[in-house]
């Protein structure tokens, strides 16, 4: 079914607005972040006028409230990811955070000098530097999935490293750059049978694809609520029960406890035990909405809009004289075109754009290994949602013409 | 646009005057923006009345960063290092004329924290070089 784009477009108030040179906002930068739509707003706008109070222990009206609220978030996302229980879906600030929490509790508990990590070459930063951290402390070593010159990860290689036993295999399920939408199944099924743990970085994916973590079979899945129309401050860390309720906690304090002395204490039970201090109660109650507001358009219906969209946008981009495109072909991608134009620096191509209200990002994108990778030191980057349009594209097109116009 | 992009600013990105390096050279640095990426070599030759005999620009970014960075080179050939030491903000935006945003604002003035922290002798080229 495809969208009502003019319903979609509606939903989100920063869609209607101008730029500062007072033309309309065409935002193409969603894989940075992502809009938000009124409902997600008015939640928690709802949850501050009328249901604000610290969770857990309070037994107050608007305690029981909060709790509710921000326990019931955590219900929808475990149902939007088909998650077995809520208990496995623990919240953090952020897929960085998640990342994070596994590399201090699940791999300072499981690894040793010289255990082997797999890690893939077009990571976030977000992916490499915890595990470099690691490196220092640990010394356990790193290797790398390559990417092919088609944007592609090179399986081959990647059942060769197997071979060395890796601990785990961590790896991004949708480059932020290349768009590339990589074979997650079945790289976990050839970490399993190869006795190696799996985290994958779904910072790109839940956003924007039906994902199923038991179909998965993914150990632990992390993701941000920002980047698909829920607040910043909030992502979540999945895991399977079994491998959670074995990890040491992460941060101490408050709410993470079960009983507190004044020498010791012990760990509160899933998902608490890695949910330190107050968390992030109206984020969780907007992130709620959020899952509402995109299970009520459809993610296989968005999946399939950003497929037309991203298909006719690499048609249309790669028509232009001096752009070269980065990534595999739409068949492998999701909603990403990471360009260069020839003689132009990326930076340049952005600020143009945007004076005609598109924003582009333009940049490594965190993800500077995999520049080095190209030999470029950066990418402009234009990225689709659920309120991308055709048109926009032609807005693009049309602004990068006058980009090659300026610097001809 | 016509602002950000002036003619001028296009004009020393496409065909800078002292894009190169010295070789031999008193004075050496280079360091990167790492927002973007962008990366300025500068070398100096210092005459013996202590005056910037000569200088170039090696690197790359955007237009900004390399056409500030020819422009700086431009202005202080002939100029006392002490002089050179005293540069700020304000001189690189005199020079390009025009006003900038906090992220541009960081390629403009690259080529002025690099070739600060060349004549300083320091290892790294902080903000508050151009403070």
């Amino acid at each position: 079914m495809s969208l009502n784009l003019n319903q979609i477009r509606k939903d989100f108030p920063i869609l209607q607005r101008e730029t500062s040179t007072g033309v309309p906002l065409v935002y193409l930068d969603s894989t940075a972040t992502s809009q938000k739509p009124l409902a997600v707003i008015e939640a928690m706008d709802n949850y501050y006028r009328r249901s604000n109070a610290n969770i857990h222990r309070g037994v107050h009206t608007l305690a029981e409230e909060a709790t509710a609220m921000y326990e019931g978030a955590r219900e929808k996302i475990a149902k939007f990811i088909n998650a077995a229980s809520a208990r496995q879906i623990i919240y953090t600030r952020n897929t960085t955070e998640s990342i994070n929490l596994i590399a201090y509790s699940w791999a300072r508990a499981n690894l040793k000098s010289g255990d082997l990590v797999i890690l893939t070459e077009m990571e976030h930063h977000s992916n490499l530097v915890p595990w470099h951290m690691l490196q220092a402390e640990r010394g356990i070593e790193l290797d790398f999935i390559p990417v092919t010159e088609s944007g592609l990860l090179d399986l081959d290689v990647y059942k060769a490293l197997l071979s060395r036993s890796p601990k785990l295999v961590s790896f991004t399920h949708m480059s932020n750059v290349l768009g590339t939408i990589n074979p997650a199944a079945e790289i976990i099924r050839l970490a399993h049978a190869s006795g190696a743990i799996t985290l994958v970085d779904a910072a790109q994916s839940v956003p924007h694809l039906k994902v199923d973590v038991q179909a998965l079979d993914a150990d632990f899945l992390a993701f941000s609520a920002h980047k698909m129309c829920g607040p910043t401050g909030i992502g979540v860390l999945y895991g399977k029960a079994d491998l959670l309720e074995k990890m040491p906690p992460f941060l101490g304090g408050g709410d993470m406890i079960k009983e507190v002395k004044l020498r010791s204490f012990k760990a509160n039970t899933l998902p608490h035990k890695f949910e330190a201090g107050t968390p992030a109660i109206a984020e969780a109650v907007g992130f709620g909405a959020a899952v509402d507001y995109l299970n009520s358009i459809g993610m296989d219906n968005i999946a399939a809009h950003e497929h037309e969209i991203t298909e006719y946008a690499l048609e249309r981009l790669e028509e232009i004289p001096g752009v070269k495109l980065f990534g595999p072909t739409a068949q492998h991608k999701g909603g990403v075109a990471a360009f260069t134009l020839a003689g132009v620096h990326p930076h340049d191509v952005a600020q143009i754009l945007d004076r005609d209200g598109i924003a582009v990002r333009a940049g490594h994108h965190c993800a500077q290994p995999l520049h080095e990778k190209f030999g470029i030191p950066a990418t402009s980057r234009a990225s689709f949602y659920l309120y991308s349009t055709k048109d926009e594209v032609d807005m693009l097109v049309n602004g990068i013409y006058k980009v090659k116009k300026m610097f001809g | 646009m016509d602002d950000l992009y002036r003619e001028i600013i296009i004009e020393h990105y496409k065909n800078p005057s002292y894009r190169g390096k010295l070789d031999p050279h008193d004075i050496s640095f280079a360091d990167n923006n790492p927002l973007c990426g962008d990366h300025i070599q500068i070398d100096l030759r210092v005459g013996a009345d202590g005056t910037v005999a000569d200088a170039r620009f090696d690197g790359h970014g955007c237009a900004i960063s390399q056409a500030s960075a020819d422009l700086l080179i431009e202005s202080i050939i002939g100029k006392p290092l002490e002089e050179v030491k005293q540069l700020n903000k304000q001189n690189v935006l005199d020079l390009l004329g025009i006003d900038l945003g906090p992220v541009r604002l960081k390629c403009a003035l690259l080529s002025l924290k690099v070739l600060k922290a060349g004549v300083y002798g320091l290892g790294e080229a902080g903000d508050e070089l151009v403070e």
